[in-house]
């Protein structure tokens, strides 16, 4: 059995963690309540994009000659995933989830006897695949967001990485991988097919407010037909690589407030496991002081009895 | 007066929406050539070179300019939106920084090797000098 100055000792350092766990719990809900902020504030802009990107593809008739990046190479034997994940830890199951996911991915892909390379946007995904795959992975981005903030100019970097393999024929198909916010509590690991480009057949869902108001200005395009300037390939050329932007911009928007949700959620998990570590710790400590007491009490009671 | 006499004007940019105003008229600088936005302008949907957006917002007001860094505007007859990725009041340009900047990328793009470094350089010189121009202009205007 432990001495008491063990338990005591152990008491004191529980409730110092916990103590930390509960100060970054703080922390990441502040960080969760600006990073939806940023994620919201960004809507905007992705709203009128899409609805942009629908429009265009409306008049536009998809042909050979059409821009690579929405119909494709043709093939499918190079697949890049861009894998988006934290750059810290201490996040619960965050970044494990969507690196499991994007395993189960190489695995396919592997099967199906294709090539597979790798691009991370933070350090927690390349830190793991860099061991098993190193040869895959083309780069990594590291640091982005670390001042509490994603640029857009980040979101940028990654997408001219990504443009630039792609029209120097690196690959033929590029899949993002990344953690969807889906609330406070739940973040899935998700993919998105980025290249080629899938175009939304219909003006892309939404909350019933905005999907009524997209309606009524979908009725507009019928009555006076949309005037293009330049003509409507040229603009689409324009819009898909801006378009891929917004989707990594949004992922890592997404992440980002996904990474402060799951961290808030192991940190108070954390915080209550400590707590309870605390209690059982303090009743064996209790315990321990009463034996060592009745122990004592009996040494002088069979000491004077003894005389 | 049953016409409309404004319309509303939208500014958004990735990380958020910069503007959304009721406008009397937005002088947006077209690729093809600058053109204004009257409240009942036909469907038009436009890419947007380097330049300066006008914003008429009110009658007797001097309008707001905005530098923004390309993008795109998507016109309506009762909305006008434009997507820039970058966007900056004209006012909170700097003249000295601008030249100092359009010198230095002069200089690096006289010693860069490679095509693909020498057209980054060189966008960076256009964007920096249409930054230039944005300020001067709003000088001697």
């Amino acid at each position: 059995m432990p001495s008491l100055k063990e338990y005591r000792d152990r008491i004191v350092s529980v409730k110092s963690t916990r103590k930390i766990t509960s100060a970054m719990k703080m922390v990441a809900a502040s960080k969760l309540k600006k990073a939806q902020g940023q994620a919201e504030a960004s809507q905007p802009y992705a709203t009128a994009m899409a609805a942009m990107m629908a429009r265009v593809a409306e008049g536009v008739v998809v042909g050979p000659s059409s821009p690579k990046l929405l119909i494709g190479t043709g093939k499918s034997d190079v697949h890049l995933l861009l894998l988006v994940t934290s750059d810290r830890g201490l996040c619960g199951g965050f970044n494990g989830n969507v690196v499991r996911r994007v395993r189960l991915e190489i695995k396919r892909l592997h099967n199906e006897g294709k090539t597979v390379k790798l691009l991370c946007v933070g350090r927690k995904g390349r830190d793991v695949l860099k061991r098993e795959l190193g040869n895959s992975l083309l780069k990594s981005f590291t640091g982005i967001g670390q001042k509490g903030k994603i640029a857009f100019a980040d979101a940028d970097q990654v997408t001219q990485f990504v443009l630039e393999q792609f029209e120097s024929g690196e690959f033929d198909v590029c899949t993002l991988l990344y953690n969807e916010f889906k609330s406070v509590l739940s973040q899935v690991p998700s993919a998105q097919q980025l290249i080629p480009f899938s175009m939304p057949v219909t003006v892309t869902v939404s909350t019933s407010e905005d999907g009524h108001e997209k309606e009524k200005k979908k009725e507009e395009g019928v009555k006076c037909p949309y005037g293009f300037e330049p003509e409507e390939d040229e603009i689409l050329g324009q819009l898909l690589p801006k378009n891929l932007g917004v989707q990594i911009f949004r992922a890592l928007l997404d992440s980002a407030a996904g990474e402060q949700a799951a961290r808030m959620t192991a940190m108070d998990n954390a915080t209550r496991n400590a707590g309870d570590l605390i209690n059982n710790l303090t009743l064996q400590y209790n315990r321990a002081r009463q034996a060592y007491i009745t122990k004592e009490l009996i040494e002088i009671i069979s000491g004077a009895e003894a005389v | 007066m049953t016409e409309a006499q404004t319309f509303e004007f939208e500014l958004v940019s990735p990380e958020r929406k910069l503007m959304a105003e009721p406008a009397r008229m937005v002088v947006i600088p077209g690729e093809e050539g600058e053109f204004g936005v009257l409240p009942n302008h036909s469907a038009l949907m436009a890419s947007i070179r380097p330049g300066v957006v006008e914003a008429h917002l009110r009658e007797n007001d001097d309008p707001v300019r905005i530098f923004i860094a390309g993008g795109f505007a998507d016109v309506t007859a009762t909305n006008c939106t434009i997507l820039a990725e970058e966007a900056v009041n004209v006012d909170d340009l700097d003249q000295v920084d601008l030249e100092q900047n359009v010198r230095n990328l002069t200089e690096d793009l006289g010693m860069v090797e490679g095509d693909a470094d020498k057209s980054r350089v060189e966008n960076k010189l256009n964007l920096a000098k249409a930054r230039l121009d944005a300020v001067t202009g709003s000088l001697s205007a």
